[in-house]
């Protein structure tokens, strides 16, 4: 085992972290967007929307990360729709990641007990403020735990745009690891460079969850 | 009836499912009347109350609350709330924000009044509740009499012309009950329209105007307390009051 090939790929490998980085905080940002479009639809009160809510969710969360990805990348050109990989693993990664951020949002609005919109509303208030000054607060402090966690998923779920050739963490170490018969300290190093981008996120994760524990 | 009609049921239905749950509700309550609305869990007292301030929405019939009728949708809704207090059993107070911040609120935000006069306002009710101290606390650090007063200050802070009671004593450990039922025998001599669902019939005897049984849905009883705890006129609500009483 040869661990100097760590070194000499160091600049390759943060590479990599860039690329792995970029493509998680865009899909994160697609995945915040429609999950909050989608979670407004869950909670809607015409029972149409809801359907069109839940519909969305239960499709994407249930079928397979990586059958959406090579449906996108694979699938797609063949009636002549043509995107490139990195655009492939942002998409398919965002719109998978969103139906978990609506789920998350929806649980935690509905986490704040009926009694406390009541009381908006009994005091006075319309249905907007009452959510907007009393519901929503709340509901984001019970959003905060499982959000983190989606988007810990997320990053590691990055991994997968490395099979249709994104040359992230994983792809770049694979790689180099194909080209020197090093795997052990290639992967190791992957391994090395996924937790530089979770641990933080868990951290500030925590921080953020105490902070709104009220 | 000498003064005008705070509140006014007519011919009032409402179902739950297939579950009717108010039937033929009529009754009038006065301004300045303290009712007490009493009978078994299931009786339809909490709905009943409900539908005074909207939070549920009656099938059939009237309610009029200060001459504004209650099925009109929007804005009619709004400016009933605005008048029409209330305090739930399980208080609800806003568990992100201070006692300051739970009174003013709705002053701030619906009534527009400046942050300072607010928050003056809201000492006074604190004052007026025997809670002065506990401005800046969070709801989760008071106990649950004065987390029911401070609901009540709250309840108070819009100036309303009614305040309903939703069993505001039924969630309370027994020595806390005797401190939130002293601060509503205050406000029920002060003149302000009440409608109390309650199980405390010392606080019926004291202070209520009329007291109203309910049972299966209906209104099937009601009279001056006085008179209705020694001859209720109803075999229901005697069993009722034997059970309770008994104790």
């Amino acid at each position: 085992m040869d661990w100097s090939v760590l070194g000499e790929n160091a600049g390759a490998l943060a590479q990599g972290l860039l690329i792995t980085l970029e493509v998680s905080a865009l899909a994160l940002l697609l995945a915040l967007v429609l999950g909050v479009i989608v979670a407004t639809l869950r909670v809607a009160p015409s029972p149409v929307l809801r359907r069109i809510g839940t519909a969305y969710v239960e499709f994407l969360r249930n079928i397979p990360l990586l059958v959406q990805l090579f449906f996108l990348f694979f699938a797609l050109p063949s009636i002549g729709i043509r995107l490139d990989a990195f655009v492939c693993g942002v998409l398919a990664l965002g719109v998978y990641t969103s139906a978990f951020v609506a789920e998350a949002i929806r649980s935690g609005i509905a986490a704040v007990p009926t009694g406390q919109l009541e009381a908006g509303l009994s005091s006075g208030m319309g249905y907007a403020t009452a959510m907007r000054l009393i519901v929503l607060p709340q509901a984001i402090a019970k959003t905060i735990p499982p959000l983190g966690n989606t988007t810990l998923n997320l990053i590691k779920n990055s991994s997968l745009v490395s099979t249709v050739s994104v040359l992230d963490i994983l792809g770049t170490a694979n790689l180099l690891g194909a080209r020197s018969f090093q795997y052990v300290p290639m992967f190791v190093g992957a391994a090395i460079c996924y937790l530089i981008l979770t641990l933080p996120t868990a951290f500030a994760v925590n921080l953020l969850e105490k902070r709104y524990a009220r | 009836m000498p003064t005008p009609a705070a509140i006014e049921f007519s011919g009032v239905q409402k179902w739950f499912g297939t579950n009717h749950v108010l039937i033929d509700i009529d009754l009038t309550i006065a301004t300045g009347e303290v009712l007490v609305v009493i009978g078994p869990s299931g009786s339809g007292k909490s709905t009943l109350i409900r539908c005074i301030n909207g939070l549920e929405a009656v099938q059939q019939g009237t309610v009029v609350v200060g001459g504004k009728q209650l099925t009109a949708k929007g804005g009619e809704l709004a400016a009933i709330r605005r008048e029409v207090g209330m305090v739930f059993q399980a208080f609800h107070l806003y568990p992100h924000k201070t006692v300051l911040e739970n009174i003013t609120l709705a002053p701030i935000t619906v009534k527009r009044v400046p942050r300072e006069q607010a928050e003056r306002e809201a000492r006074a009710l604190l004052e007026r509740v025997d809670l002065p101290e506990k401005a800046d606390a969070y709801p989760a650090q008071l106990s649950g009499g004065q987390q029911q007063r401070v609901a009540i200050a709250r309840a108070l802070a819009m100036q309303p012309k009614v305040l309903l009671f939703d069993e505001p004593t039924s969630a309370l450990d027994p020595e806390m009950i005797a401190e939130v039922l002293d601060v509503m025998k205050a406000l029920a001599h002060t003149g302000i329209t009440m409608v109390v669902v309650t199980h405390e019939m010392g606080f019926a005897r004291e202070v209520g105007d009329r007291v109203v049984f309910m049972d299966d849905g209906r209104i099937v009883a009601q009279a001056p307390p006085e008179q209705f705890f020694s001859a209720p006129g109803n075999p229901r609500a005697q069993l009722f009051l034997s059970k309770i009483l008994a104790h």
